[in-house]
Order: structure tokens, then C-alpha cells, then sequence
């Protein structure tokens, strides 16, 4: 499932520090072997567009500490924004894809500015009631969102990359295409992390009254780290609407904003690996007992308790964690 | 649209107030918990749906809905009580976000655990033939039921507000949302008020499931948009007042349904808009003291 985790942590320290120092590079590395260790094409694609999702995700809640029920909204929003881009005004996809981040940003910022308004407790709960006011505004708006039916028909079919054509119904040609951009996304993602504004984010997530005491803006960081995370949920809702060609009405539903909740904490939220695990280990449950019996919510909803209950830093923390354990005892 | 007469004015603020007496109860329960607990409590939707559910178990085994209306509150306290023992009290002293995830997984898990035992289709559940009809007061036809489930509620909230309010053990829920620690030193077994308030929160949860029942069916997703709809109520009422839960549910019903007269396509975004509004104009919402049992 995890190769660049599992021989890091195999082959001990000489190979884990430059991974973590390049660890946009090392996702890069998972991404590209991804489409041959998973049972086919389409559901490395998924795991790229999940993962970065939840990347997205963890910038709010593993490194701000803000838990966000209504990352839906931002998912969708972006879908829809490049979608309509496409179909009703005829745009190219880069136009897509850019309107699709922007439209995430644009609706996080309102969300944002009035949901950091109240304390934190109420964040999860005013996320999730926008995030269903946005489901029904969509709902209706038939006339630009096709309503129940999903926004179809966002075909793109050639791409020209620097003046090399791309055929984009080819599915490993459209995987390395999105892999490319998921890859800036998480240099992108990476650097933010390690700039000064990364180093106020953990440093509010740790002492919001310090951050405070020391001069930072703890509002404005967090309005400003939830656009930021509604950008990479954007994109990632773009290459899904691109992927699919379709918006379906679902991608801004209540279970969509609890899906990346969940890939996330399984994965090891405020790690910079874990969402990926998380979306490849979801993307492989739902897949495996998906083919037993329809009802594998359960099972996923049993999972997720477990991980709540017994193991909150979820798989790559854990590893990440032993893997520390191993270092201390070795130099010791 | 449709005209809009005083007859139908009257119904649909009667409409209005029967849903918001839904969202009253689910409310009052939610912020109860928080209240106590400060438990963001995201298997409400799943406990209000479930009480429906057992409702429509027990209506279908004896055809009683009173018989209904004793047993689901029973039933879903003694799983609310289960549910604070096992899963939620491990996680206290870890963050607030921890029970809000882990009730979260368990709503999951109990919406999907009922289509597998009852379908995934739902059911329609019949009012009590004695509730059946309409009555007329003053010249104006009302549907007994609605003002059935009206005054319910008003009996319901009363005598929780008596409860809270008269009773040694009100005194202590009250004290317990203050100072817990305080309460602790006094020699009150604090796990055992917290077991017993989320149990009498899934309790009320349930009542408010088995008395929607008859107004839309039962369905495994009946509690979803209700959870949402109800965190709105809680937003605007201000978290963990129980007056504001009375007050901010009752109009929230009231503009949902009389925005259905004017707009009908609007119906669903105007508590959305008025949830934005209290926030620009009053974050803390209408009744909001922080963490306390107003």
C-alpha cells in the first residue's frame, strides 16, 4: 500500500531524512508507482484526487487545528466552478482547473469569514450547515448546475501541453496529467508548511492566547489558512470533474465533507503523508468490501470509531512515531 | 404562488410551529449535552431517526402509537446511556474534537445499520387514529396532529424546565454545567450525571424521532438533514441555552415554513440566511452564554 513508508522505516534513518526533507518529491515517487499497486488505473486516480483533498483538509485541521465539516462545499465548489467553466462558457481546461481553484478559495473565504466569527467549537457545526445551504442552492439552480441530474458533459479531450498534444480520454495519460499537477500542488502545500505563516499556523493549533500574546493575527491566520486549504480542495474537486466527466450533485454532500474527515484521521492528521495514506487505505476499503456486500459504510464507520477510540494519530502517525522509537533506542 | 389568505396564513404558521416544535426537541437535547458535556453530539440525527424507527417496531408489533411514544425514549436512553459509558467517556480530556469524530463514525454506523435490518427504502407511519383529521377552531380547519405535536412539545419542554429547575437532581445538572470540578469535590459521582444527561438528551432525541414520524415517514436518512437543521437552531439559539433551543426552534420553523408560502424553492436556504445574519450581527447567537445552562 505504502512503499516509500514501509522501506524507510525498514531500512531505518540513511534513507528516511532526505525523504522527509523532499517529502513533496517522496508523494511525487508514491504517486507514480501508484497505478501499478493498485488492482487498476482508475482507482490510483481516485486516490490522487482523495489525497489531495484531504491534503487540503489537513492544512486546516492537523496543522491550524480547525475541524471543518463543510470541506464539501469546497470540493463541489471547485467541481462546479470548472465544470460550468467548461460546458456553459467553453473555456479550456487549464481555465478549468484555475476557475475550480479560485471558486474553492472564493467560497471558503465566505464561509471563513463568517464561521472564524464564533469560537471553535461552533467551526465543525456552521461548516457543515453552509456546506448543505451550498447542496441546495446547486439543487436548485438547475439552469447552470443541471439540479439532481449532475452538470454533465465536461469533456476534454486533447490537451496541449507546451505544444505537446496529450490525448485526454486516454486514462494513463490523463493519470500522469493530474499526477504532475497534484505534485505542484503538494510543493505548493509544502511550502506554505515551511514559510513563517506554516510556523504561525502549528504555533496557533499549540497556544492560541501565546500566538495571540506574541503579535499574530490568530483570526486572520485562520481565515487566511482556510482559503488556502479551500484552494486545494478546489483543485482537487476540478481534476474529479475533469476525471469524471460529470459533476453529480453528490460531490457537495454532507458525506463527501465526512469522507475526508475520515480519510484524514485514518491517515494521521498534521502529518504531511498521512492524508495520502488515508485516502489510499479508504480508497482500498471501500474497494475490498464493496465487492462482498453494499453495505461496507459500516464497516468503514466501525473502522473510523476504532481509530477515534484507539489510535487518534492514525497509521502514519503511528508509524512516523515508532519509527522515532527505533531512532532513540539506536543512538542510545 | 398562492394567495396568500389569513385561512392559510393560520395554517401554515401552525405548519411552522409543528416542525419547529420537532427542532425544540432535538435542540434542547443537543444543547443539554454540550451544555454538560461540551459534546458537539454529531449521532443526534442517528438517535432522533432511530427513535422513529423503534417506534415504527413497536407500531408495527401492537399498532399502539402511545405504546410507540413510551418505548422509543426508554429504548434510546438505555442506548444513549450505553453509548456515554463505552465510547464517549474514554475520550473526555483529549480534546474537544474527539467525541464530536467519534460520534460522528457512530451516526455512520447506526444509519447504515438500519437499512441493513429494515431496508433502504423507508416507510410511511401512520397518526393515531384518534389524532387523525382536523378540528376547527374559529372558523379555520387545523390538522389535530400538528397541534398534537405542539402542545406535546410545550408539555415536554415544561417539564424538563420543572425538572432542571425544582428537582435536586436539575440542581445538579445545573451546578455540573458550571464547575464540574466543584461538583466533583462535593462528592457527586460527576460520570454518573454526564451518563445519565446524554441519556436523557438521546431520550428527548427520540421523541422528537417518533413524533416527525407520522409527519414525513421514517427513512435511515431522516436524521441527516434534521442533525444539520437542528445545529442551525443550536447556532442561532446560542450553544448550550436551553431557553434559546426553545426560542430559535420555534422560528426557525416558523421561516421555513412561511418562506414555502412566499418562495417555495427558497424554503430550504432561508435558515441558512437567517443562521448568516445572527452570526454578522451576534456570534455568540441570540441567547449565547458561554458554556452555561441559561
Amino acid at each position: 500500500m505504502d512503499l516509500i513508508g514501509a522501506t524507510a522505516v525498514a531500512r531505518g534513518w540513511r534513507l528516511w531524512e532526505p525523504i522527509a526533507r523532499h517529502r513533496a518529491l517522496a508523494v511525487m515517487l508514491f504517486i507514480a508507482v501508484l497505478p501499478w499497486v493498485t488492482p487498476y488505473q482508475a482507482l490510483a486516480t481516485n486516490i490522487l484526487i482523495y489525497g489531495l483533498f484531504a491534503a487540503g483538509f489537513n492544512l486546516l485541521y492537523g496543522y491550524l487545528g480547525l475541524l471543518s465539516f463543510g470541506h464539501a462545499a469546497l470540493f463541489g465548489g471547485g467541481a462546479y466552478a470548472c465544470g460550468i467553466a467548461i460546458v456553459r462558457f467553453g473555456l479550456p481546461w487549464y481555465a478549468g482547473l484555475a476557475l475550480g481553484t479560485l471558486g474553492g478559495m472564493a467560497i471558503s473565504l465566505l464561509i471563513g469569514a463568517l464561521a472564524t466569527r464564533t469560537r471553535g467549537i461552533y467551526f465543525a457545526m456552521i461548516t457543515l450547515a453552509f456546506a448543505q445551504s451550498l447542496y441546495y442552492l446547486a439543487y436548485q439552480a438547475q439552469g447552470w448546475t443541471g439540479g439532481e441530474n449532475g452538470l454533465r458533459g465536461v469533456n476534454v479531450r486533447r490537451v496541449e501541453l507546451f505544444f505537446l498534444p496529450l490525448d485526454f480520454t486516454d486514462p494513463v495519460a490523463r493519470y500522469w496529467l493530474m499526477a504532475a499537477l497534484v505534485g505542484l500542488a503538494l510543493l505548493a502545500l509544502s511550502r506554505i508548511l515551511n514559510s513563517p505563516l506554516g510556523a504561525v499556523i502549528e504555533a496557533v493549533r499549540e497556544n492560541e492566547a501565546r500566538a495571540r500574546a506574541c503579535g499574530y493575527d490568530v483570526a486572520a491566520t485562520r481565515l487566511m489558512t482556510f482559503v488556502l486549504s479551500g484552494g486545494f480542495a478546489g483543485l482537487a474537486g476540478a481534476l474529479q470533474a475533469l476525471e469524471l466527466s460529470t459533476v453529480s450533485i453528490e460531490t457537495l454532500d454532507y458525506a463527501t465533507s465526512g469522507l475526508v474527515v475520515m480519510m484524514t484521521l485514518l491517515g494521521g492528521a498534521g502529518t504531511f503523508f498521512g492524508p495520502f495514506v488515508g485516502a489510499a487505505v479508504f480508497a482500498l476499503i471501500q474497494d475490498v468490501f464493496s465487492l462482498w456486500t453494499v453495505h461496507w459504510q459500516l464497516l468503514a464507520g466501525a473502522i473510523f470509531m476504532l481509530f477515534v477510540l484507539f489510535l487518534p494519530r492514525g497509521i502514519w502517525g503511528y508509524l512516523l512515531e515508532w519509527s522515532e522509537q527505533r531512532q532513540a533506542t539506536q543512538s542510545s | 404562488m398562492a394567495a396568500l389568505t389569513p385561512e392559510l396564513l393560520a395554517l401554515q404558521l401552525l405548519v411552522g410551529l409543528a416542525l419547529g416544535a420537532i427542532y425544540v426537541l432535538l435542540a434542547f437535547g443537543l444543547s443539554l449535552i454540550f451544555g454538560m458535556l461540551t459534546v458537539v453530539n454529531f449521532a443526534h440525527g442517528a438517535f432522533y431517526m432511530l427513535g422513529a424507527y423503534v417506534a415504527f417496531a413497536v407500531a408495527g408489533l401492537t399498532g399502539n402509537f402511545w405504546l410507540c411514544l413510551a418505548c422509543a425514549p426508554v429504548v434510546l436512553g438505555l442506548i444513549g446511556y450505553g453509548v456515554e459509558r463505552f465510547l464517549v467517556s474514554p475520550l473526555y480530556g483529549r480534546g474537544i474534537d474527539y467525541p464530536l469524530l467519534l460520534t460522528f463514525g457512530l451516526s455512520y454506523v447506526l444509519v447504515e445499520a438500519v437499512r441493513i435490518i429494515f431496508g433502504k427504502q423507508g416507510y410511511p407511519f401512520d397518526s393515531p387514529a384518534a389524532l387523525a383529521g382536523s378540528v376547527e377552531i374559529l372558523g379555520n380547519y387545523f390538522p389535530l396532529y400538528r397541534l398534537f405535536v405542539v402542545a406535546a412539545t410545550g408539555t415536554i419542554v415544561l417539564a424538563l424546565w420543572l425538572f432542571v429547575e425544582w428537582t435536586n437532581f436539575g440542581l445538579i445538572i445545573r451546578a455540573g454545567a458550571r464547575d464540574p470540578e466543584i461538583l466533583r469535590v462535593l462528592g457527586i459521582d460527576v460520570g454518573r450525571v454526564w451518563r445519565l444527561v446524554f441519556a436523557l438528551g438521546t431520550a428527548i432525541a427520540a421523541m422528537a424521532g417518533v413524533l416527525a414520524a407520522p409527519l414525513q415517514g421514517v427513512t435511515p436518512e431522516m436524521g441527516d438533514s434534521m442533525l444539520i437543521e437542528s445545529f442551525v437552531v443550536t447556532v442561532v439559539g446560542g450553544m448550550g441555552s436551553l431557553g434559546g433551543a426553545v426560542l430559535a426552534g420555534l422560528l426557525v420553523g416558523l421561516v421555513v415554513s412561511l418562506t414555502s408560502v412566499v418562495a417555495p424553492e427558497l424554503a430550504k436556504l432561508s435558515i441558512y440566511a437567517l443562521m448568516a445574519a445572527v452570526l454578522l450581527i451576534r456570534p455568540q447567537g441570540l441567547f449565547g452564554r458561554a458554556g452555561l445552562l441559561g
